[in-house]
């Protein structure tokens, strides 16, 4: 299978696509109701931003683009850093919530949903990690 | 990047005299009615007497203290307006004293939405002093508060580096007065902190130098502490052992033991440190299993012999049930007197509690959903893991 580019609309669709074949996942995500902007922040030759929009939902990713207008969306939780620390975070050298806890990553929202899903949060990082990924830097 | 976070530790005979130097006007001790009846209430009161602090008493924490309790000593301190808190007992009144602080800074934030994730804005009205009394929690310098969900049977790792105590008094007059059991469960719970700590995925060079000496002390003086109470070099070191194991997992999280521990005590009430340290053996057995052997580097720092890494590793597997089994605790979860067919109708709740447990996250090897119920399933009987 070829590879495909981080943060672009097969990279997003392959997600959502693991997503949706895990098991793992759904049992994990089961009660969960909130959708995401992943934003991955301009960095060396990432020039614009590039918005992720993600909708979860018991289990299930029921739709997952990118955003050219941010304002397209207003999603529960929005979570952001700089590219290299999404390629990090997407091929598993860095924790995702090592990263969020030492700034490296930003998170809003409900804080007290985010905490309690600990499952679901792993299982969506395992999701990333079996993408075959290309990056840009 | 990442960082070790540590209050200031006044430390050794006679550290609680030091609560007479500080600078403020009025303080409120959180506490049990345990730690009322024991006199240390009345110690911690007259060293701030002398610093012309005034004072009141919340001692109506209970042990894995709920969501609820940590509301209703917010609000006497919010009505009280002190400017130093101090969090008096083992875990449980430290934990809800961090909690408190937490919830009288930011009224707005739920309990549970005390989290490492986003700045809080904590420390504008008070300081936090936490005074220990048990040789085990690490309570005193971490910046973790587990708090008991009753709705969901649940028991919540919360914590934000912000609720990090200003002050840790560890004073060991006040573990003399443990009882035996106490003295085993509260030892084997540090011991469980910094094996963990040593050797979970995040592990950094800062940690790792508290949880070796922790664990050093804790095989050396944990088994003179339980045999003789009064033996007051052991009690000592062991609270300083105490101490140094919640410096190592503090910042660098506990991992495996602690989310299934966690688990079982939201369910059947375990005490803590005996649910986390009976699960420690089994975890230690799945991780090596696995090729783990970071546990050699303890086995060699404590002198065990061994040849080569693996060897090692299942030296001080052994050296941890030995060191339980010494000190008359228990090793399976039968023999806490929980019944088979009670566990197989909470298993589904177990398993749910362990995955999402924020301590499962650092582990070494993370178990599947068929694993961890094997896991609960193999430490109910007492089997050795053998996948």
């Amino acid at each position: 299978m070829a590879k495909v580019k981080f943060g672009s609309a097969e990279w997003i669709q392959a997600l959502q696509n693991d997503l949706n074949a895990s098991q793992a996942y759904e049992e994990a995500a089961k009660t969960w109701e909130g959708d995401f902007y992943f934003i991955v922040d301009p960095e060396g030759a990432i020039k614009e931003p590039i918005y992720l929009y993600m909708d979860l939902w018991h289990g299930k990713c029921r739709d997952a683009f990118v955003v050219t207008d941010k304002n397209a969306k207003t999603p529960a939780f929005v979570m952001s850093g700089p590219y290299s620390k999404w390629k990090k975070v997407v091929t598993a050298q860095l924790d995702p919530i090592q990263a969020l806890m030492t700034g490296q990553l930003k998170l809003k929202g409900n804080m007290v949903m985010v905490m309690k899903s600990v499952k679901a949060a792993q299982e969506i990082i395992r999701s990333c990690t079996r993408i075959d990924t290309e990056f840009e830097m | 990047m990442w960082f070790f976070s540590s209050p200031q530790i006044v430390f050794g005979e006679g550290a609680l005299s030091y609560l007479a130097q500080i600078q403020g006007k009025r303080a409120v001790i959180i506490t049990d009615e345990q730690m009322q009846k024991l006199g240390f209430v009345d110690l911690v009161k007259e060293q701030l007497a002398q610093a012309n602090v005034e004072t009141r008493v919340f001692d109506q924490v209970e042990p894995e203290p709920c969501l609820d309790t940590v509301r209703r000593g917010a609000l006497m301190l919010c009505d009280y307006e002190p400017d130093w808190i101090i969090g008096l007992g083992g875990g449980s009144p430290m934990d809800a004293a961090k909690a408190m602080w937490a919830l009288y800074e930011r009224p707005d934030l739920p309990p549970d939405g005390i989290n490492p994730l986003e700045y809080l804005g904590l420390g504008k009205k008070a300081k936090l002093v936490t005074v220990s009394t048990t040789s085990g929690t690490g309570s005193e310098v971490t910046w973790f508060t587990v708090l008991s969900d009753l709705n969901e049977k649940r028991k919540l790792g919360l914590g934000s580096r912000e609720t990090l105590a200003t002050i840790a008094i560890v004073d060991p007059m006040f573990a003399m007065k443990m009882p035996p059991r106490l003295t085993a469960d509260t030892g084997l719970d540090a011991l469980t902190h910094a094996i963990e700590g040593y050797a979970g995925t995040w592990h950094n060079d800062f940690a790792d130098a508290v949880c070796l000496k922790a664990i050093e002390l804790i095989f050396r003086f944990l088994p003179l502490a339980y045999r003789n109470g009064d033996d007051a070099e052991a009690r000592e070191k062991m609270h300083n052992a105490a101490a140094l194991a919640g410096l190592g997992f503090g910042n660098s999280m506990a991992a495996l033991a602690h989310a299934m521990g966690h688990s079982l005590g939201a369910v059947f009430h375990v005490p803590h440190g005996r649910a986390v340290s009976l699960f420690l053996p089994y975890t230690m057995e799945f991780n090596a299993n696995a090729g783990n052997y970071r546990y050699a580097d303890i086995a060699k720092f404590i002198g065990l012999d061994g040849l080569g890494e693996q060897q090692l590793t299942w030296q001080l597997i052994a050296a941890v049930r030995d060191l339980a089994i010494e000190l008359d605790s228990k090793t399976d979860l039968m023999s806490l007197g929980i019944a088979r067919d009670d566990l197989n109708k909470s298993m589904e709740h177990l398993l749910v509690n362990a995955e999402n447990d924020n301590q499962i996250v650092p582990s070494s090897r993370q178990p599947d959903r068929a694993e961890l119920r094997k896991l609960f399933e193999y430490a109910y009987e007492g089997k050795h893991i053998d996948f």
